[in-house]
């Protein structure tokens, strides 16, 4: 095999393991401070303290970043997100 | 009006709904079911009739209708590709568990005695749910509000504008119904903690 070959193989891989992807959840005019505190809690097992402290990012920023992980990961918790009625999306880590 | 209230030693969540708010609840409830299976999940717009019965995948590209696209947002910014790959694999449970959510609503309104055709407007209708029943209801209000709030437009500090027209008009009407809902399901998140 070309060692060229393989080498980029790896360094591909590795690049991939390195950057982790973020789960984003963006503020909207309907959802209560009380219920999307208690979804952040409910759904990621945040402290009370910790789900507040999103919850005013997402209400007084616009957006907070609510879990770091692989994409697969954050894909699943988009997901979650779109049933409990939060909008949320994934990207990859700034 | 009292919304719902945890019982100190059974740990259920009651609520009490004079009958023309159960049926308020139940009506709003059976449109969400009826709009979740209406539209099309699969956009059948210029394509070979047998590919399409043969695909059982989900839809690929966003809703038409708001209402919808906020509750199946696109889950990737600026990258169509991957939204449309999340929505294919996603859409469909999440439509159904919506879909369930709304229509459990409906039955538990009902097995607590909402008459089909309510007729005697003393009635009062008595639900008591579990903690799993009524983590569905919040998720289910949250579902309705969204719909509702997005049909009105409603926006952050609004309130207002709202208050301001006469009581008349349906879409004052709407709002009130809007808020009630936010009110349920405000004493139903303190309820359920």
């Amino acid at each position: 095999m070309d060692p060229g070959v393989q080498e980029d193989l790896s360094l591909d891989a590795t690049t991939r393991l390195d950057t982790p992807w973020v789960t984003i959840v963006w503020n909207d005019p309907v959802n209560l401070m009380s219920y999307v505190t208690f979804v952040f809690q409910k759904h990621f097992g945040y402290g009370k303290k910790k789900a507040e402290k999103l919850m005013h990012e997402v209400h007084e920023e616009g957006k907070s970043v609510v879990s770091t992980g692989t994409r697969e990961e954050m894909e699943r918790d988009v997901q979650a997100m779109h049933e409990y009625g939060l909008w949320a999306t994934l990207s990859k880590a700034e | 009006m009292s919304g719902f209230v945890r019982h100190r030693r059974s740990k259920r969540i009651h609520a009490t709904f004079p009958v023309f708010e159960a049926d308020l609840l139940r009506s709003l409830a059976a449109q969400i079911v009826e709009l979740l299976h209406n539209e099309s999940a699969i956009p059948s717009a210029t394509r070979d009739p047998l590919e399409q019965m043969l695909d059982f995948s989900g839809p690929t590209t966003e809703p038409e209708d708001p209402v919808l696209l906020r509750l199946f947002p696109n889950a990737y910014r600026n990258d169509e590709e991957s939204a449309g790959e999340f929505r294919r694999f996603t859409e469909g449970a999440l439509r159904d568990g919506k879909s369930r959510a709304a229509a459990t609503i409906i039955d538990v309104l009902e097995e607590a005695g909402l008459p089909t055709e309510p007729t005697d407007e003393d009635l009062t209708i008595d639900v008591e749910l579990d903690q799993e029943t009524a983590l569905v209801w919040m998720r289910s209000f949250t579902d309705l509000r969204l719909a509702l709030g997005t049909r009105l437009g409603v926006e952050e500090g609004d309130e207002e504008y709202w208050y301001s027209l006469p009581d008349d008009d349906p879409r004052a009407q709407a709002h009130h119904i809007y808020e009630w809902l936010g009110f349920l399901q405000e004493t139903l998140v303190h309820a359920v903690r």
